[in-house]
Formats: structure tokens, C-alpha cells, sequence
């Protein structure tokens, strides 16, 4: 068994190999080295143009205040909504929205969502002229405002499903109903109750996916071109645009600041390191306190009506977008377009037959290796009894923590050294950077919740190590292995610059066509792509929900677990 | 054989091998050869479905042709094809790049050709080549007034142009001063894309030929010039438009194609474009109602050429130059300039055309929001390179950085 002991390495080195490579081939010329354009020596002018950039201030400021107000809001809406209605038959009704929920791209959600906030977008559309006297969309400014609040809103309606997956996932091992039984018993308010009892043992759990939305909400690009303000943009937005200047020389201040926008999120992660320790001080005085209701009927209901409104706001976008790609011409103030036509869909949707495939090609190869990777490691943890410290989960992590622009331009530099890019192979690996942590973390507490009492009932029965896992474990964990696959599909049909930059422009998935087609601002195509690429992420929430069910449509007891 | 003698062929065959793969562009019949069975990946930007519609079409007929296949890779930024190029170079792949023909604009041009990442000259040996308009369009071989010295191949021709949607507004501003008087009376009604959008930064310089009293000053460097002195009145032109263009100037459309959304959810009322022919195609699109119309600047408006360029380790390369040569057909710049089509201007001079070709020409009908030539009026030539950039950089500090 010694190829499995070997799987935590392994897929530490998968994951650590890129991201470090690729790091160093920021750096370079963050520090001004990059032969190819003249940088032969080491100085600091890269640096230098960065701060005389005007706009670096607010650039900074919007980075940090849209991610942690979209971290803050996204974890208050979910740990809101779970506290009042936990073991509820709402939360099981939400939670079976999430699939379609998290299938839909960062991109097409913040589409959906302009089209449904802007002045000129479906809700004032629905008020005019009626209502509001307007015949023409007023000038008001809410997509791309200053303090990018649109951009905050559009993180939210995406965080707040992901959060909400993990936290469901983490719930079981907290034995939260027990803990509510006695905290009820003791008199306590259903939402007190589980702040006191449960909420400081999930949070332990979710404390990395919170990081993770940190880190992401910091950094995020496509969301930030559509709903962010421009004037200046968020840091990681100007990285992009120094990036594809044409002036050549930018592209030093553009890997300075890729550099800078990495600083910030480990800063930004070390504040909120202690602000869980204040917190957490401050939570310990107020459950021994004893205090036993804190206006519990008021949360209860804006824990609801938060979680169904970010849910039905990325719904309502999907559907904007679903009537944009049939419109024919569709004038403001009308709610419905003239005239509906097949035209966009017959246009495009041919030509996007191919990159489909290669989507759910890539998407499905890169799931499959980062399952096996996964599956490997938690075996061999399981098997060889080794303890994994809190360190090696943070470098599980570091992928999603690093700022793609930070370290994909090295990762391309590299891989084209070592010539293995442009081939459907090389952007598996590519996705499978991003993909296996998503896919570890999904999978990580529910596999450790196994009651491995199983395990030695069935090598009481004779049965060695390996059929164990084949037999008993994995077919009993089978739902959430496939949700897992399926959380890892979605990722790797959403990523953008890995595709583009390791696979040289010639691996065109759905999401590089969106994305190449989206520049246009046609909303019609945007809607057929943004359509194509949530189905896409689809298909894998399908697969897991379905083959449980076939497979065990006569086994009640593991349909149950 | 003996070692060293082994030693130097096998050096003679490592550095030999590379001239072997150039093409030789004075050989045509050699490029045809070469070129049958190649695939060419035509890095193009993406955004509109006529333009995406005009590339499959030209690939199709490529490859029943010539035998060369064309995968239009689409991008949403042609920086994105220049960044590979660049990443190719900097990791030492000098043969065998993924980027084959670039639609490349002026200010990536002259960023390629001064990093030496393009191939040639190759343009001159094109057979379609003499049919260009060199001398009435000079805009075909100088991008942006650098030359273009054989390095890339224009293809269609744009020109500055305006529109507008008559149902709400049944005369439109026609020079510099008289936008800004009617932004004043209508504000939010106007924007442009935000530089450096190469769009955005068309119509500062448009403004500023607009307002200086000797346009021939922008011809030159800005460094040979008096600078602050030239672009004075754009600066004050701004100040004062800003305050009054859609969402107050705080916000920005990110492309020129983004104002046609805007025109049609009536967000604005005017916009400016660089194909004369895009309104016309947008209304057959669906995109934009029928009452759109284009017009011009009294005083002319800039003018210059949409060009493609082979990437000096382009994988194929004498496919590349098949395409380019296709692309200066006739048959394609009648196709291109089709407003059903593209609407795109041709950059051949119709004289030079035998008459069943010209006839390709006359036959257009160029839809109802498209100018005639005669109607476009004079193209002004682009401002040397420098002020675009200089000019960028002080709007950015003036009007898109910080309040």
C-alpha cells in the first residue's frame, strides 16, 4: 500500500507545484525581470509606477472593503438563516435549490443581476411608466457605483449558496439537533440557542471556506468588470487591464500589484484571524451570560427573507437573461420583448456544440483526478492513522487563497518552458488546481463523520482494508462523493484565465466563448452562453442527485444517510 | 565520421532548420503548396456576431480553396493574443507559437513591432495586394503614422462616426462645441467608452482635432510640441462635458459595442462608433430600433485601418498569408462592406478592379443608417502615437482615477 501513503504528498505537490511556479513568475517581474521585455536586472520601479498610480488608493480601498463586506454579509445571511430554521422543512426546500444555485457562473450571475438592478433593468421595467412616471431609465447610478455596493450584492446572492453547502456539510458532525434539544430545554430561543450551543463548533469547521470566500471576494475580476465601479476599478480589475495594455511596459506595475492585491488578502485574512478571536471573547461573555432570547422571531424571519431574496435574485437574473436570449427587439419600458425568435440561439448555439463538449471533457477529466487524488488522501489518513495538522490544510487552500492574477501569468510562463501547454491536458491540469481543493473541502467532514464501526464490522467479516473501502465505505458515502464531483464540475466549467492562458487560446470551452462573446455586450448572446455554461455546471448536480436514488431505489437505509 | 565533424552537422542542421520552416513570401506558388492542410488559429476579438459570422465564412471558403483550415480563436481583448505572443517569447518557444494571425489595432501594432514579435515583410508579395488603395487610403500602410513597413495587412477600413436615435433626437451636434452646448441642455444623454478603451481615447483625439486651431500640430510628437498649451481646451472641453454625461461621468461603458445596449434601453441618445456601418447592422440585428441613423463631424472625422499581422513563431504562417491575401479579395471586401454582412469600408481602390468585381460593389445596398462614402466626408489622419498615450495617461489622472 505504499502508493497510498504516498497520496498526501502527491496531491500537495500538485496543487503547491503550479501555484509556487507560478508565484515566482510574478515576482520576477514584479521586481523588474523579464528578459523579453527589456527587464534584465533587478529594481524597484515596478513598484515605484504602482504608487504613482492615483488611483492606487481607492483601488486598495475597494478591494478590501467589497470583499470583506461581501465575506461579512455572506456569512451573516447563511448563519442567520441556518439558526432559525435548522432541521426545518424550509432549509430542506433551499437546500435542494443550491445545485442550480452554485451551477450559475460568477459572470452570468452578475449579468442576471444587472439586468434586474439596473435604472433601465426588469424591476423598474415592471414599475414603468405605471408606477414611477418613467418612460426613459432614470440616471442613477447602481451598477458600477463608488463604493461598489452592486458588486457586494452580486458576491452575496454567489457566496451565500457555497457557504451554505459547507455549512450543511459540517452541520451532521456537530450533533446540532441534540444541542438544540437541551438548549431549548434550558429555555433557550431557537435562534440563541444554536448561537450559544451550535454555531462555535461549525464555525471551527467553516472557518477555511469563510477564507476562501475572502480571498475570492478580494480578488474576483469578472464579477468586478460587470457590476464594479471603473473609476478607478477594484486592484485586481487594473492588474487585468495593465496585463493587456499594449503598452508592453505596463506589464511590470500590472505583476507589482498582482503581488500587492496577494499582500492584501493575507492581510486581510490575519485581521479576520483576530477578529474571530475578539469575537470569540465577546460571544463567550454573552453565553454565560445566560441571556435566553435575543428578538429570536426577527432574525428568524430576516435569516428567511435574506436567503430566499439572494436566492431568488440570482433565479430572477437567470431568467432575464433566459428571456434575453429569445428577444427580438425589446425596447425600455416594455416588460416582455416585441417579439420572441430562436434566431441568437440557432446563431450560436451550433457553434457551441464543441466547446461544450471540451467543457464537460475537461471538467469531467479534471473532477475524476481530483476525486481520486482526494478519495487517496482521506484512505490513507483513515488507514495509516496520520493526523493532518491544521498547516497542511492551508496549503490545501493556498490555490484559493493566492489571487489567480498573482501567480496564472508564471504558471503560463512556465508551463510554456516546459512545453506542456495549449493541449486539452494541460488545462485539466490547470483546472485540477483549482478544482481539488473545492472538491476536498466538500468531501473532507463528511467522510470523516463515517461511523467507522462499519469498518470493523465488515473486517470482522474477513474483509481486507481495499474492500472495505470498495464495499462498504465508498457506497455508503456515494451521495456526497458525487456532490462533491458535482461542486467540482461547476468550478472547473467557471474558470476563465487558466483555460486561456495554459491552453494558448486553442482549448475554447463554454466560458472562454462566454466570456469572448460577452465583450460584445449583445445581451441576447450573453444570455445563450450564460444558459449554455449554467447547464453545463447542471449536469453534475444532476448525476449526484439522480444515481444515489437509481442505485439504491430499493435500499431505504443508505437513501437515508 | 569524426566527432567534430558530427558535431558540426548536426550545429548545421539545428540552425538551419529554422530558415528551412520560414516561408519565402516572394514564392506564392511555394506558400500555396505549403499552406494546403495547414490549420491557422485566427486570434480575433469575438464580441460581435457579424464579425464572427464574416470569420467563418472566410474560413470556409479557405479551406475549399486552398486546403487551409482557419479556427477563429476567439478573444475578448486582442491584448490576450499579444500576452501569449509575449509569454511565448519570454519562455524561448520561437517556432511553433499557438497564435497564427492576430486582427491586431494600431497601438498593439506598435507595441508587437518594437518588441520584434512579428513576422515579415510579408504583405508586399500578396497577389491581391496591388489592387489596394495605397495612394487614395494611406491609412493602409502607416497604423496610427507608424509605418507599417509589410508587417501587417489591412482588411477593412474604418472611420469615426456618430449615431443616433432620430425618434429622440432629430438633429444632432455636428462639431465639438455644439455637443457640448446640447450635453449641457440634455445632461446624461451622452457617454463614450471609458479609456483606455481604444475607442474612448479615439474621441478625446477626435475632440481635440475638434478644438485646436492648427490640427497639423498632432501630426507630431507630442515631445516637439507645446503640450499643455495643444490640449488646454480638451482638458476644459472635459471639465465641462463630464459633469453632464450619462451617470454624471462616473461611470463608463467598458466598450464601444456596450452603447448600443444603452441607445436601445434609451439610456442615451447618442454614440460613438468606429464602423460606419454598425448602426445599420445592429438594426438588422434587432439591437437597435429602425429610427437609428449615423452622421459625421462637419470638419471630417479620423480614419484609419483594421489590419492583421503574423506573430513572428507563428506555427503557420504561409496559411496565415493565404488567409490575409483571401481577406484583400474583392470578393470579401464587397462581402465585408455588405451592411448585412459587416459593414466594413474596403481598403481596395475600385478603379484598380476588373468590372465584373466592381460590379460586387455597386450592387450594395448599404442599409438605412449607413453613409455613403461621398456623405462620410474627410477622414483625418490619426495623431502621431504619442499623444494617444500621453493623452490616456492624463485623463486617467484627471477623470478615472480618484475623485
Amino acid at each position: 500500500m505504499q502508493p497510498l501513503r504516498a497520496a498526501p504528498a502527491l496531491t500537495l505537490a500538485v496543487l503547491l507545484g503550479p501555484v509556487l511556479a507560478g508565484l515566482a513568475g510574478t515576482i520576477a517581474p514584479a521586481l523588474g525581470y523579464l528578459p523579453a521585455l527589456g527587464g534584465e536586472g533587478v529594481s524597484l520601479s515596478p513598484v515605484r509606477t504602482l504608487l504613482d498610480w492615483p488611483g492606487l488608493p481607492r483601488a486598495v480601498g475597494l478591494s478590501v472593503f467589497t470583499g470583506a463586506a461581501a465575506t461579512v454579509l455572506s456569512l451573516s445571511v447563511v448563519i442567520l438563516f441556518v439558526a432559525g430554521w435548522q432541521g426545518t422543512r424550509v432549509l430542506n426546500w433551499l437546500e435542494r435549490m443550491l445545485a442550480p444555485l452554485l451551477s450559475v457562473p460568477h459572470a452570468a450571475a452578475a449579468f442576471g443581476l444587472a439586468f434586474l438592478i439596473a435604472p433601465s433593468g426588469w424591476i423598474v421595467r415592471a414599475l414603468s411608466p405605471w408606477a414611477t412616471g418613467w418612460d426613459r431609465p432614470p440616471d442613477v447610478l447602481i451598477l458600477q457605483d463608488p463604493l461598489g455596493l452592486s458588486m457586494i450584492a452580486g458576491l452575496v446572492v454567489k457566496e451565500v449558496p457555497f457557504l451554505l453547502l459547507m455549512t450543511l456539510a459540517a452541520l451532521p458532525q456537530c450533533q446540532p439537533a441534540h444541542r438544540l434539544t437541551i438548549a431549548r430545554a434550558l429555555g433557550y430561543g431557537r435562534v440563541t440557542g444554536w448561537m450559544k450551543t451550535v454555531f462555535p463548533a461549525v464555525y471551527r469547521q467553516i472557518r477555511l471556506p469563510v477564507y476562501a470566500v475572502l480571498a475570492y471576494s478580494m480578488s474576483v475580476v469578472d464579477l468586478a468588470i460587470i457590476l464594479g465601479p471603473t473609476t478607478p476599478p477594484p486592484l485586481t480589475v487594473q492588474v487585468v487591464r495593465w496585463m493587456s495594455d499594449p503598452d508592453l511596459s505596463l506589464r511590470f506595475p500590472a505583476a507589482a500589484a498582482a503581488i500587492l492585491q496577494f499582500a492584501l488578502v493575507l492581510g486581510a485574512i490575519g485581521l479576520w484571524r483576530l477578529g474571530e478571536v475578539f469575537f470569540g471573547r465577546l460571544g463567550r461573555g454573552w453565553t454565560e451570560s445566560g441571556a435566553r432570547r435575543s428578538g429570536d422571531g426577527a432574525f428568524r424571519v430576516a435569516g428567511l427573507g435574506l436567503a430566499t431574496g439572494s436566492a431568488s435574485a440570482v433565479l430572477a437574473g437567470l431568467a432575464g437573461l433566459a428571456v434575453w436570449s429569445v428577444a427580438g427587439f425589446w425596447a425600455f419600458p416594455d416588460v416582455l420583448p416585441d417579439s420572441m425568435t430562436l434566431r441568437a440561439w440557432a446563431r450560436h448555439g451550433s457553434s457551441l456544440a464543441g466547446p461544450a463538449l471540451d467543457t464537460l471533457w475537461i471538467a469531467g477529466a479534471a473532477t475524476a483526478l481530483a476525486l481520486a487524488l482526494t478519495l487517496a488522501c482521506l484512505e490513507a489518513e483513515h488507514r495509516f492513522g496520520l493526523v493532518p495538522g491544521a498547516r497542511s490544510l492551508w496549503l490545501l487552500y493556498l490555490p484559493l487563497l493566492i489571487p489567480q492574477v498573482a501567480f496564472l501569468p508564471g504558471l503560463q510562463s512556465f508551463a510554456l518552458v516546459a512545453r506542456v501547454d495549449m493541449g486539452r491536458g494541460a488545462v485539466v491540469l490547470g483546472h485540477l488546481v483549482f478544482v481539488l481543493p473545492y472538491v476536498f473541502l466538500s468531501l473532507l467532514a463528511p467522510w470523516r463523520a463515517w461511523d467507522t464501526r462499519y469498518g470493523v464490522v465488515a473486517a470482522a467479516l474477513g474483509a481486507r482494508p481495499g474492500a472495505v473501502f470498495l464495499r462498504v465505505r465508498l457506497p455508503m458515502l456515494l451521495a456526497p462523493v458525487l456532490t462533491a464531483g458535482a461542486v467540482g464540475m461547476a468550478v472547473s466549467v467557471g474558470q476563465y484565465l487558466p483555460t486561456l492562458l495554459i491552453g494558448g487560446g486553442r482549448v475554447q470551452t463554454l466560458t472562454t466563448e462566454a466570456v469572448a462573446l460577452a465583450s460584445g455586450g449583445d445581451r441576447r448572446v450573453i444570455g445563450v452562453t450564460a444558459l449554455a455554461q449554467a447547464g453545463a455546471a447542471l449536469l453534475g448536480f444532476a448525476v449526484a442527485l439522480a444515481v444515489p436514488r437509481w442505485l439504491w431505489r430499493n435500499r431505504r437505509g443508505v437513501q437515508g444517510a | 565520421m569524426r566527432p567534430i565533424a558530427r558535431l558540426l552537422m548536426f550545429l548545421a542542421c539545428v540552425f538551419a532548420a529554422p530558415a528551412l520552416a520560414e516561408p519565402d513570401p516572394d514564392d506564392w506558388p511555394a506558400i500555396l503548396d505549403e499552406a494546403r492542410g495547414q490549420t491557422v488559429y485566427w486570434n480575433a476579438w469575438a464580441g460581435s456576431t457579424a464579425t464572427n459570422a464574416f470569420i467563418r465564412w472566410a474560413g470556409d471558403r479557405v479551406a475549399d480553396r486552398y486546403g487551409v483550415r482557419v479556427e477563429h480563436v476567439k478573444l475578448a481583448d486582442t491584448a490576450d493574443a499579444v500576452s501569449r505572443v509575449l509569454a511565448e517569447k519570454t519562455a524561448g518557444r520561437d517556432d511553433g507559437g499557438a497564435v497564427d494571425l492576430i486582427w491586431i489595432n494600431g497601438a498593439n501594432f506598435a507595441a508587437m513591432k518594437e518588441a520584434g514579435l512579428l513576422f515579415g515583410p510579408w504583405v508586399a508579395a500578396l497577389p491581391n495586394w496591388p489592387l489596394v488603395d495605397v495612394a487614395g487610403k494611406p491609412a493602409v500602410v502607416s497604423d496610427f503614422t507608424v509605418p507599417t513597413e509589410g508587417l501587417e495587412s489591412p482588411w477593412a477600413m474604418a472611420q469615426v462616426v456618430f449615431y443616433y436615435d432620430t425618434a429622440r433626437l432629430p438633429d444632432p451636434p455636428r462639431n465639438m462645441a455644439a455637443l457640448l452646448d446640447w450635453a449641457q441642455a440634455h445632461p446624461g444623454r451622452f457617454t463614450f467608452p471609458q479609456p483606455p478603451d481604444f475607442l474612448g481615447t479615439t474621441f478625446l483625439k477626435q475632440a481635440l482635432y475638434g478644438l485646436v486651431p492648427d490640427p497639423v500640430l498632432l501630426q507630431r510628437p507630442v515631445d516637439a510640441v507645446d503640450y499643455a498649451m495643444v490640449t488646454a481646451p480638451l482638458w476644459q472641453f472635459l471639465e465641462d462635458l463630464t459633469p453632464n454625461l450619462w451617470r454624471k461621468g462616473r461611470a463608463y461603458p467598458q466598450t464601444g459595442p456596450r452603447q448600443i445596449q444603452l441607445m436601445a434601453d434609451g439610456e442615451i441618445d447618442l454614440a460613438i462608433s468606429f464602423s460606419p456601418g454598425e448602426a445599420s447592422t445592429a438594426i438588422s440585428n434587432g439591437q437597435l430600433p429602425d429610427t437609428v441613423r449615423t452622421f459625421v463631424l462637419d470638419g471630417g472625422t479620423i480614419g484609419n485601418a483594421s489590419f492583421v499581422a503574423i506573430p513572428y513563431n507563428a506555427t503557420a504562417k504561409a496559411g496565415a498569408m493565404v488567409l490575409a491575401n483571401f481577406l484583400l479579395s474583392p470578393e470579401a471586401q464587397a462581402r465585408a462592406q455588405d451592411p448585412a454582412v459587416l459593414g466594413y469600408g474596403t481598403v481596395l481602390a475600385l478603379d484598380k478592379l476588373s468590372p465584373e468585381d466592381r460590379a460586387r460593389f455597386d450592387a450594395l445596398d448599404l442599409g438605412i443608417a449607413t453613409l455613403t462614402p461621398e456623405d462620410l466626408g474627410p477622414t483625418l489622419p490619426e495623431p502621431h502615437p504619442s499623444w494617444m498615450t500621453r493623452i490616456e495617461a492624463d485623463w486617467t489622472a484627471r477623470f478615472g482615477g480618484a475623485d
